[in-house]
């Protein structure tokens, strides 16, 4: 078996029914598990973006890469390894109050993991910390001796290292496509 | 203001669409309704299956290079046209798919034939969309008609809500021409196109693979341009065949498990692959591992998710195969390589010698070759073959000869057996002018044996050839060679076939010795209108060559026992 590593693949699309579904299909066909996904509008109206995290070999994933571009309504999708980007996920942890209360080192743990409390009950309290799974994980770990009733964490959002901007890059090309269609009746026809 | 239903016919209209295939059915009603009314602009062909309807709508597509149109309901009748669906995709055929499905606020709730349709129908479609409201319809079809028919084609699936088929618009029709997140024609780079044409000067051994992609782009007189150029012999896929004469001394024969010895066996010969329009099945290549080792490949496609997919490839070009040819012959500098071509005929003389001598032996009872052989004799290497699946296929590949492009239907990258029944009433109807000739076996005629009553209704002047082995012979062939001999399940008790045809008022004959085929092919032939020939074969013909699962492309064997070998001097 080729080496495995973590890809990370942005996808973005047209905001339409069913999406997810076409880009979907493509990692059930090669019977790859998808790790963790986050769905997301972007700064542009109207497109939207997935990150898609999954274990899988790098030739296998630029084949995956260009079958997801090739749906229609996809615009552009990149492959990315962790060298490639900034990336970070968000996690919530629901404590018991009492049990969390009881911790002589409270403030240390908050600080030291950097996480938040945002709701406090007499039955449970909730902190969050935003990092990489390392991170959260690490965290979850020790609220673990104080009973954590709920663990949620979201899937991966990342942002490129690159200075290039390259789906900015795609659309001023496409504006330009679409400009020489008009412009020509013959092409495109 | 008119309905969608309405509104989806004369948009259908506006899209150059004059005959479609259907079936109707529940949640399609108001559709239909309307086909009432436009019966003069277009046609409509009730079919006996929807897999009858998307067949044929392929077949129309595959001769007349346009969207074949196909009507059916929502549920079983759209779940019909599955396999049609998942055929047309492999095979770049463009196909509109046009599915009743229920109201709109009924939608999820397991209503009386609701079924997912653009769920289950993504993973084998080029795109499907849901309509759930009259205004959208105009645009939709716009879309699908733009997405089928452009690009790499394929099969597009639009599933039309009843509430949208009753509602109301102001039907206004525009043709689609831009989608932003789609180019169909990409630009050729042409730093690309400098690198490909240094590659090929530099050739000692050049070979071009020739694909569908020649035909969907109609490039078959710019490829030919650039062989002849630079004396390159000319391989083609089975989608393939047809782009360039059969006679043609540059045509090397057809590639594959079944193909010629020539194109096979030179593959791995060759120093620099030019593949055209052509993605590298896995039947082409025989053992990946050992395909072409000695080449440089460069590969042309629209589609450049097929770049590196099945092989590694050490140049690409983008775009369309005629664009991509015209900008590439002009720097092909004019070569000769006699002794490289005369290496391929020589192959092809073996196989012509040990192979096909055998197969048109001339004694016993009548084999396929043979038929397949007597048939583009009697029509002048004019007619259109459209084949069913399995040996029939093969054969019919084989032996049938070409002049013009477009010239054989089958199904390649699917191998969906009852193709070839359907596919042909399409063909017909779309090329009316042309002799078609159905050529398939006593299992797969049987698939979809129903659209004899699509024949009789049209009198549609299909020529219709069953090979009656009263085997599945592609499987009893393997079974014979792989299995022990041990026929699981491949043999056959089939009922009188040209009884059936007569039950359709289809005349018909069958001949069961070699003495009585020429008249009875002349007979089908001259008859004004539909006809069915069954020919008795020798059970246990096989084909060859082959080249086995898991052998490399010069490992063919001749026979069941023999192997070639290159004849040295």
């Amino acid at each position: 078996m080729p080496a495995q590593q973590l890809f990370t693949l942005t996808v973005y699309s047209e905001h339409c029914v069913g999406l997810l579904n076409q880009v979907s299909i493509i990692f059930t066909r090669r019977c790859l598990n998808i790790e963790d996904v986050s769905a997301s509008r972007t700064t542009i109206e109207g497109i939207h973006r997935l990150t898609i995290t999954v274990w899988s070999d790098r030739e296998t994933m630029e084949k995956v890469v260009k079958q997801i571009e090739k749906r229609i309504d996809v615009l552009k999708a990149f492959l990315y390894t962790d060298d490639d980007i900034i990336y970070q996920e968000i996690a919530l942890y629901k404590v018991d109050t009492a049990a969390l209360l009881r911790e002589q080192y409270l403030e240390s743990l908050i600080r030291h993991h950097g996480a938040r409390i945002l709701d406090i009950t007499p039955e449970f309290t909730v902190l969050e910390k935003a990092g990489q799974p390392w991170e959260t994980e690490a965290l979850l770990e020790q609220l673990k001796p104080y009973g954590v009733r709920q663990f949620v964490r979201s899937g991966r959002v990342c942002v490129t290292k690159s200075p290039v901007e390259k789906l900015n890059m795609y659309l001023e090309e496409q504006m330009l496509r679409q400009q020489a269609t008009f412009l020509n009746p013959e092409s495109n026809v | 203001m008119i309905t969608g239903a309405e509104a989806l016919v004369r948009s259908l209209i506006a899209e150059g669409v004059d005959l479609v295939f259907g079936y109707p059915g529940g949640a399609i009603m108001p559709v239909y309704d309307k086909l009432y009314d436009y019966t003069s602009q277009l046609r409509h062909i009730l079919v006996r299956h929807e897999q009858g309807a998307i067949h044929a709508a392929e077949g129309y597509a595959r001769i007349t290079n346009r969207p074949g149109v196909v009507i059916v309901t929502s549920g079983p009748g759209v779940a019909n046209v599955i396999t049609g669906l998942s055929d047309a995709m492999m095979d770049s055929t463009p196909v509109v798919v046009i599915s009743g499905q229920v109201n709109s606020k009924f939608l999820g709730s397991d209503a009386f034939q609701e079924t997912d349709v653009v769920g289950i129908t993504q993973p084998i479609t080029k795109w499907a969309l849901q309509v759930r409201r009259a205004a959208d319809i105009p645009a939709a079809v716009a879309r699908a008609f733009y997405i089928a028919s452009t690009g790499r084609p394929g099969p597009v699936v639009l599933d039309i809500a009843k509430d949208a088929q009753t509602g109301e618009l102001e039907w206004k029709h525009e043709k689609l021409r831009f989608i932003r997140s789609y180019n169909p024609r990409p630009k050729i780079s042409p730093a690309d196109i400098v690198h490909a044409a240094h590659i090929i000067n530099a050739a000692q051994r050049p070979m071009i693979l020739a694909g569908h992609g020649v035909m969907i782009s109609g490039a078959e007189k710019e490829l030919l341009a650039l062989a002849q150029k630079a004396d390159i012999p000319v391989a083609t896929t089975l989608l393939g065949l047809s782009t360039i004469p059969s006679d043609h001394p540059l045509n090397k024969g057809m590639l594959g498990m079944h193909g010629n010895i020539g194109p096979n066996f030179q593959t791995n010969k060759a120093d620099v692959i030019l593949a055209v329009g052509m993605r590298f099945d896995d039947r082409v290549t025989c053992d990946i591992d050992r395909y072409a080792p000695n080449a440089t490949i460069i590969h042309i496609d629209i589609d450049s998710s097929e770049f590196n997919r099945n092989v590694r490839v050490d140049a690409t070009i983008h775009g369309d195969a005629r664009d991509a040819l015209l900008a590439l012959t002009p720097l092909i500098e004019p070569a000769k390589h006699t002794k490289w071509n005369e290496q391929f005929d020589r192959c092809n003389q073996v196989e012509r010698d040990t192979v096909m001598r055998a197969e048109l032996r001339h004694d016993g009872k009548i084999t396929m070759g043979e038929v397949a052989a007597s048939l583009a004799e009697a029509t002048n290497n004019q007619a259109v073959l459209v084949t069913d699946v399995g040996q029939n296929q093969m054969m019919g590949a084989r032996y049938f000869r070409y002049t013009m492009p477009r010239s054989i239907i089958t199904s390649g990258g699917s191998g969906t057996m009852g193709f070839g029944l359907p596919a042909a009433i399409g063909a017909k109807m779309g090329a009316p002018e042309r002799t078609v000739v159905y050529f398939g076996g006593d299992g797969g005629f049987q698939m979809t044996i129903e659209e004899l009553g699509t024949i009789m209704q049209y009198g549609t002047a299909v020529k219709m050839v069953v090979l009656d082995n009263s085997y599945l012979g592609n499987v009893r062939q393997w079974q014979e060679l792989f299995f022990n001999g041990r026929y699981s399940q491949t043999p056959l008790l089939n009922p009188d076939f040209v009884a059936v045809a007569k039950a359709y008022g289809i005349p018909g004959e069958r001949v069961e010795e070699r003495a009585f085929l020429p008249a009875a092919i002349s007979r089908m032939l001259s008859h004004d209108g539909p006809y069915l020939l069954v020919v008795a074969i020798e059970e246990m013909d096989n084909v060859f060559p082959m080249i086995p699962i898991g052998a490399s492309v010069e490992e063919i064997l001749l026979n069941k026992t023999e192997k070639f070998t290159y004849p040295e001097d």
